[in-house]
Order: C-alpha cells, then sequence, then structure tokens
C-alpha cells in the first residue's frame, strides 16, 4: 500500500480521537467551522474559552510537530489571491449556512449515521468535484 | 477541564491534519480531480476518523460526559434548504482551493502569506454567514 495513504489511515484515526475525547469530555460534536464559527459570529460566545482552547491546539500542534514529523509539509495553496479569497468566502459562508463542515458533518455526523451528516457531505464532495474539474480542465482557469 | 479537554481535543485534530496530508491542498484536490491523477488519501483519513467515532457514539448511549451536561442530541432528519444550499457554496469554495476549515486553521503556521488571507476571507464569510442565510430565507419564501 502507498506510504501516503497510510499516513493518510494514521492521520485519520488522530482526527477521529480528538472528535471522540472532545464528544465524551466536552459533551460537543468537534467541527471546526462551528468552533471558529461560533466565535467570529459571537453566537458562542459562553463557551470562547474552550473554543479559543481547541482552536490553539489545532494550530500550536502542527507549528510544534512539523519540524520533526513532516518537513517538507506545504500547503501548495494556489497564489492567485482573488481565488483564495473566493474560496475562502464561499467556505466560510456556506459552512455556517449548513451548519457543519468536513469535520462536522463529514466525521461526526457519518459515524453517527445522521441523514443530515450524509447528506451534506455527498452534497459538498459533488459541488467540489464538480467545481474544480469545471475550473480545471472545462475552462483551465485553476 | 473543559478548557484542557478541549486542548487536548484540539491537538489530536490539529496533529492528524498533518500527519494525514490533509493540510496539501494538491492532495484534497487530487481525491476531488476524478478526471485527473486520482489520489485515494482522502478516503482513507474519512475511513480512519469514522472508526474512533463509531466507538465513541456507542459509548454515548450509556453514558454523560466527563465534564458534565448532557450529549447532544440527533437533529431532526430534515432536510432543508439551508444544508443543500450551504454545503453546495462550500464544496464550490473547497474545489476551488482545496482547504476546508480546520486544515485552514492547521496549516497557518506555514500555509504562507496565501493560507492567512485565505482564513481571514473565510473568518469574513462565517461574520456574514447569518445575513445571506437571512437573505436566502427571505427569497425563497416570496417565491
Amino acid at each position: 500500500m502507498n506510504p501516503e495513504w497510510i499516513w493518510g489511515l494514521i492521520g485519520g484515526l488522530l482526527i477521529g480521537l480528538g472528535a471522540a475525547v472532545y464528544l465524551l469530555g466536552n459533551g460537543r460534536i468537534m467541527g471546526a467551522s462551528g468552533i471558529l464559527g461560533g466565535l467570529v459570529d459571537g453566537s458562542g460566545k459562553s463557551e470562547a474559552k474552550e473554543r479559543l482552547a481547541f482552536i490553539a491546539g489545532v494550530i500550536v500542534m502542527p507549528l510544534l510537530l512539523k519540524p520533526l514529523i513532516a518537513p517538507q509539509a506545504a500547503t501548495h495553496l494556489t497564489s492567485d489571491l482573488a481565488v483564495v479569497i473566493i474560496a475562502g468566502l464561499l467556505v466560510g459562508i456556506g459552512t455556517r449556512i449548513a451548519n457543519g463542515c468536513t469535520s462536522g458533518h463529514g466525521v461526526c455526523g457519518i459515524s453517527r449515521f445522521s441523514l443530515r451528516g450524509m447528506v451534506a457531505t455527498v452534497f459538498y464532495i459533488l459541488a467540489g468535484g464538480i467545481t474544480l474539474v469545471l475550473f480545471r480542465h472545462v475552462w483551465g482557469l485553476i | 477541564m473543559r478548557v484542557l479537554i478541549a486542548l487536548i481535543a484540539g491537538s489530536l485534530f490539529g496533529t492528524g491534519l498533518l500527519v494525514s496530508g490533509m493540510t496539501d491542498t494538491t492532495k484534497v484536490q487530487g481525491w476531488l480531480d476524478v478526471f485527473g491523477n486520482w489520489d485515494p488519501t482522502l478516503a482513507f483519513v474519512m475511513g480512519g476518523a469514522i472508526l474512533p467515532m463509531l466507538i465513541a457514539w456507542r459509548l454515548t448511549q450509556s453514558r454523560k460526559p466527563l465534564s458534565g451536561g448532557n450529549f447532544p442530541v440527533p437533529p431532526k432528519p430534515e432536510m432543508d434548504r439551508r444544508l443543500i444550499f450551504g454545503s453546495v457554496l462550500f464544496g464550490m469554495g473547497w474545489g476551488l482551493a482545496g482547504l476546508c476549515p480546520g486544515p485552514a486553521m492547521a496549516s497557518l503556521s506555514y500555509g504562507g502569506f496565501e493560507g492567512l488571507v485565505f482564513l481571514v476571507a473565510m473568518m469574513a464569510g462565517m461574520f456574514a454567514a447569518p445575513k445571506v442565510g437571512a437573505q436566502l430565507d427571505r427569497i425563497a419564501n416570496a417565491t
């Protein structure tokens, strides 16, 4: 098996373990967009501290571990700022309107056999695939 | 206690995102791009992440959260237009850039200027989302 797939599986298990700790410990669904979004729009003010602690962990661990375990890791994000800004706005608006993203609807929803989580996941994967194919292969814009 | 648990959960999540390669947009776009050089990594990440959560959801049936309170009740299995419309918008942005909210935060320390711009734009979108959602409801109710 391709080693990148094995690292994907190991990383995935860690992501799921984080979600399990958050659920069994705090009784909350680990959704990245919900945790950050609740801080941005003020709806999660009462749990601001635990939201900030979660985000601190998400940002600081890759900062500390990257030199040790993945020194070559890079985002390879496009340098086309128009695409970056439009994509960022779409992700921010979309995940909050849908009330979840890849972690909340995807990981936590599917593992609960939640119909909403599964439907959301099907729609964002289809929309992502169609958008990418159109912009990359049909129009050649990205 | 709640803050410490959140820090541990976030640390595991951030480590998992780095280890799995999901902070690399070429891996995400490589999975979405079925007409390109298809990369199945994302499916392994998703599968790996769902496994511990299958056990965790099972455990919620017989106990309470460690720090008190109750577990979240399942949402009504309703498909509303916000779920569909929002997921489509999210998917379009995800396909364009290859970043979703978790990796956008996790790669902040090495995502460069573009990564920071993405995160700021995403947070602006989150700030605007309640207004956009209300506007969407108005349009839908008028037609």
